[in-house]
């Protein structure tokens, strides 16, 4: 089944410079291998297509739950360099949380998804 | 010595909520009030406030602030750690000297000066003896915009803090210090922690950080849960409560809105975060991947478990530069086809900036309600939106420039697509950009001065 990725997880996102940060918490502890196998560097830089213009890196943080991310090139120069409505990234959580990924309709029973 | 201390955050940044800090003091038992004024690029603000006025360039809200408690604190014993002092330290320090007179405090408080990250005159000194102060996100030598740098500071950490509080300051005064090191430097000071206990020195970081943006780890800007968030008009801000063993817990007076969970510290610790393992700062290196929460009951998360490495031997420098200039034209249209008339309208205004061939750098075009902050990731809007908002924003060296493109966005009422409102703000204003350049220099070229003076 397809899940939205705003049903496992909460964010919170932020900048430096031209970089947006997310950070990507598991809404469970049972969540956080799916985030981890799923929501990968790659995956997220192909989800901000034309937003992200450079390279995504990913760090983990277990022992939070969490995934951060670092989006560069992404907020049109950054801080008061940048026109953007959201020159500082604080709405990229959300826009992370339309990620969809597919999961099969066991593990997703076995997480309590349905 | 105190087993714990209650380190209360009052400003998440320059122009929070004005009465939060009196809150803290008021509400409910602390002994450290911090306040974070300084955003990146507030001491270019400041530097130029203090080329007009030689007695300006720091936080004026900070003055009426001490007035209205320092009663309470020297009553209470509750002390202060506040980069309030910009790029003049020693005026903001007179100005609270002098309303802590007028509150018949004299002989019963000093006030600690911590100065030394102002470096703007020593740049050139820098550059000549080989100290490039490379942009750290492009790589750009600082030569690139040397003509053009309005103020430029190093950020100092927590050591010279201490030193002030050791010397008995009620109220500690600092330029460009780290937000950080305004909540670690009481623990030092009360623990007797050495600078080179890492682990300690990264959980007072740590603290630091998520008490560093006020509410934001106390129920602000919370995505988890968000409707169940009680009061957030009358939010608590968070509170630090350190103990001498590197622990310390997150909380909030009682009877103040908001909520402190593992969920609401989770997302502040995240918050601009880089590399989770290299959390630097001129005290320690913090290491995130080793925190751990747990619950300790309503609205208190126990923090624990931090290690924390060697400081490296940089620190970090903030240069201000002027960087062109930029503005902002807003209109709204309305129902029905409210986005094919906004999309009309912008292609109007371009076209006509393209006959008065204006020299822009850069020219950004959004529709508030369709893709302003997600992009293409909101996908194609419903036909029937109620209004959709065209803001177009230009950017470029040239003033003149941008100021013709802000006499074009009015005409597009009555020249341009119907059903268009929303002008009452008046012409767009241009604004001078002043951009942040984020540099390291050798520690050793920096060094940090702290005196006290009696009130």
């Amino acid at each position: 089944m397809l899940v939205k990725l705003t049903k496992l997880a909460h964010a919170r996102s932020g900048d430096k410079g031209d970089t947006a940060n997310v950070g990507l918490i598991a809404l469970r502890h049972e969540y956080y291998p799916i985030i981890v196998r799923e929501v990968t560097a790659d995956r997220v830089k192909r989800h901000f297509k034309g937003i992200c213009k450079g390279e995504v890196e990913r760090f983990e943080l277990p022992n939070l739950g969490a995934l951060n991310f670092l989006l560069h090139e992404s907020l049109g120069g950054g801080g008061t360099l940048s026109l953007m409505t959201d020159a500082q990234g604080k709405t990229f959580s959300t826009a992370m949380l339309r990620m969809e990924m597919e999961i099969s309709d066991d593990e997703a029973r076995s997480l309590g998804l349905i | 010595m105190k087993q714990t201390i209650r380190i209360a955050a009052g400003q998440g940044f320059w122009g929070d909520l004005p009465e939060a800090p009196v809150r803290q003091v008021e509400e409910g038992p602390i002994d450290y009030l911090m306040l974070d004024y300084l955003a990146e690029v507030t001491m270019s603000i400041m530097q130029k406030q203090k080329a007009r006025d030689p007695k300006a360039g720091y936080a004026r809200d900070f003055v009426p602030l001490m007035k209205q408690i320092l009663p309470a604190c020297v009553e209470r014993d509750i002390r202060v750690t506040a980069n309030a002092g910009g790029v003049n330290v020693g005026g903001c320090a007179a100005a609270v000297r002098d309303v802590a007179r007028e509150l018949g405090l004299s002989g019963r408080m000093k006030i600690g000066i911590v100065t030394g990250d102002d470096i703007l005159d020593r740049v050139d000194d820098f550059l000549a003896r080989g100290i490039e102060l490379r942009n750290m996100d492009t790589g750009e030598p600082l030569v690139m915009v040397r003509d053009r740098i309005q103020s430029a500071n190093a950020y100092l950490g927590a050591a010279p803090i201490v030193a002030a509080l050791n010397e008995g300051a009620r109220v500690v005064i600092t330029g460009r210090a780290t937000d950080t090191g305004l909540t670690l430097a009481p623990m030092i000071h009360e623990f007797g922690w050495a600078l080179d206990d890492w682990d300690k020195l990264a959980a007072g970081t740590i603290a630091g950080h998520i008490i560093e943006c006020g509410a934001q780890c106390s129920g602000g800007n919370c995505q988890f849960e968000w409707q169940n968030i009680p009061d957030l008009a009358n939010v608590g801000f968070p509170i630090a409560e350190a103990s001498a063993d590197g622990t310390f817990i997150i909380t909030k007076h009682d009877g103040t809105g908001g909520r402190v969970n593992v969920p609401s510290v989770k997302e502040q610790l995240v918050y601009e975060m880089g590399d989770p393992c290299e959390y630097i700062t001129p005290d320690c290196v913090a290491d995130f991947t080793t925190i751990q929460l747990a619950d300790d009951g309503k609205d208190r998360v126990r923090v624990f478990s931090i290690k924390g490495r060697p400081a490296t031997d940089s620190l970090k420098v903030s240069i201000s530069y002027s960087a062109g200039y930029k503005a902002v034209g807003t209109l709204v249209y309305a129902w029905p086809n409210a986005y094919d008339k906004a999309k009309a309208a912008d292609k109007i205004l371009r076209a006509r900036l393209e006959r008065l061939g204006l020299r822009l750098d850069q020219m950004l075009t959004e529709f508030v309600g369709v893709n302003a902050t997600h992009g293409p990731l909101a996908g194609e809007p419903s036909a029937d939106l109620a209004e959709v908002q065209l803001r177009v924003g230009v950017r470029g060296s040239d003033r003149q420039a941008i100021e013709k493109f802000t006499k074009e966005i009015a005409p597009l009422i009555l020249t341009g697509p119907p059903a268009v409102t929303g002008f009452a703000g008046g012409r767009p204003k241009v604004e001078e950009i002043v951009a942040y350049w984020p540099a390291l220099i050798p520690k050793r070229e920096i060094t940090a001065q702290v005196k006290t003076i009696e009130v």
